[in-house]
């Protein structure tokens, strides 16, 4: 495997083809979750964890894959890897699970890790399908994780509020209250406000990449 | 034949696939049974300590319950679990489950902690819908709204007019942009609590 490829997943991973910015996938578990940081970072690291599995599984038996069934197999794998993260998160990490776990099931509904499998991992070899679900994971974590910030500051003067219940007592520092007499703004925090700060979020992207290189447009 | 002969390979593929998903999660759900009954049971335990203190009892509450018919006063619709809390066998506060079904979203489903002398050890919100940001100050990761019940009782506030909200002329708090909510749940836990009066007696037995 060449470092080319890897710079090229790596850059169409965290922008170029960024999953939540730009191949808009995954929006449903994207929008609901990202009222605050931390249930971004807790729904980010699910996913990123069941992109690396997903697609490392089925780049190894895409050899024995007839295109007919491809989508059903895919199907079967995602879910029975979600459910095993379920599972496992309930039986070791318990109270991670009360904060994370009704994201989880979300994820089976994640278009962006069938659209991986389908589109990356089952053609690539092993070592670039799970390089590639870690990019595309991480930059989907990256806007979950922004996005959710923008929406907690706004909605409500905070961020990454109870963190605690997450990573542990460590990483309370994380957690910042601006101002103790801030009202909060309603709307970022319900659902249209997921809406418009994800629309600021693509126009400012595609703002920044239409100044930097301004002629060519890169159909994906 | 040729075709047929495809067709059956592709099945059987899938049937493959199949099995070893269905397998693999069978022996984890398997592996992991006892130890995710545990947890739940251990995290119910750590949620109904808050409630009553754990130096107030001795039994072990999760074999003390008694199984109570579905009752208007406390918005169930069918038998619930409440947990009983018991000092050298002297009974010292019941656990119920309430549920508000007027909250501004659907249902607000509860605990509420009654001592024996009928006053609240302690009231939470266990599941509810209410709008982030206004009504969910509820819960006790939030706000310490939840806390005002501690102690109260059908006699303290006295009348029946102060169990509700300021709003209504009563003696609790609403919060800011949310009464219906706090309405809701102020009046499912004093209908909890005429519930105690009235059972008192077939609860402890």
């Amino acid at each position: 495997m060449s470092d080319t490829q890897f710079q090229t997943i790596r850059k169409d991973g965290l922008w170029n083809n960024n999953v939540a910015l730009v191949q808009l996938l995954g929006l449903c578990p994207l929008l609901a979750v990202t009222s605050t940081a931390t249930n971004g970072l807790g729904l980010g690291i699910a996913t990123l964890v069941t992109l690396v599995l997903s697609n490392g599984i089925i780049s190894a038996i895409k050899d024995l894959m007839r295109p007919e069934i491809r989508l059903p197999v895919f199907v079967l794998i995602i879910a029975s890897v979600v459910t095993l993260i379920e599972l496992s998160m309930k039986a070791w990490f318990y109270d991670l699970y009360l904060v994370l776990g009704i994201f989880i099931p979300l994820i089976v509904t994640n278009c962006a890790i069938i659209g991986r499998a389908e589109s990356f991992a089952s053609k690539n070899s092993v070592s670039a399908s799970l390089y590639d679900g870690l990019m595309m994971g991480l930059g989907f974590l990256v806007v979950l994780v922004l996005l959710g910030s923008v929406r907690e500051i706004i909605g409500s003067g905070a961020l990454f509020n109870n963190i605690e219940l997450m990573l542990g007592q460590s990483f309370s520092f994380l957690s910042i209250q601006f101002s103790s007499d801030y009202r909060g703004f309603l709307l970022a925090i319900l659902p249209p406000g997921a809406f418009i700060g994800l629309a600021l979020m693509i126009a400012a992207k595609n703002l920044y990449d239409a100044r930097t290189k301004p002629v060519t447009y890169e159909q994906t | 034949m040729n075709k047929q002969k495809q067709i059956l390979i592709s099945g059987a593929l899938v049937c493959f696939f199949a099995a070893i998903g269905t397998g693999l999660v069978s022996i984890t759900e398997h592996s992991t049974h006892q130890k995710i009954i545990d947890n739940e049971k251990l995290a119910l335990m750590n949620s109904l300590f808050e409630l009553v203190n754990k130096e107030r009892f001795d039994n072990d509450l999760a074999e003390d319950t008694i199984l109570i018919p579905a009752s208007n006063l406390l918005g169930s619709k069918q038998p619930q679990i409440a947990y009983r809390a018991r000092k050298n066998n002297q009974p010292i506060a019941i656990i119920i489950k309430a549920t508000a079904s007027n909250g501004y979203n659907g249902a607000i489903e509860m605990l509420v902690a009654i001592n024996w002398n009928g006053s609240l050890s302690g009231v939470r919100v266990v599941k509810h819908k209410e709008t982030p940001g206004l009504g969910d100050d509820i819960e006790i990761i939030k706000s310490d709204w939840i806390k005002q019940f501690e102690l109260k009782s059908l006699n303290q506030p006295e009348s029946k007019k102060a169990w509700h909200v300021k709003k209504d002329g009563g003696d609790f708090d609403q919060m800011t942009g949310a009464t219906i909510t706090p309405r809701a749940i102020v009046a499912s836990v004093y209908n909890s609590l005429i519930y105690y009066k009235e059972n008192r007696a077939i609860l402890y037995q």
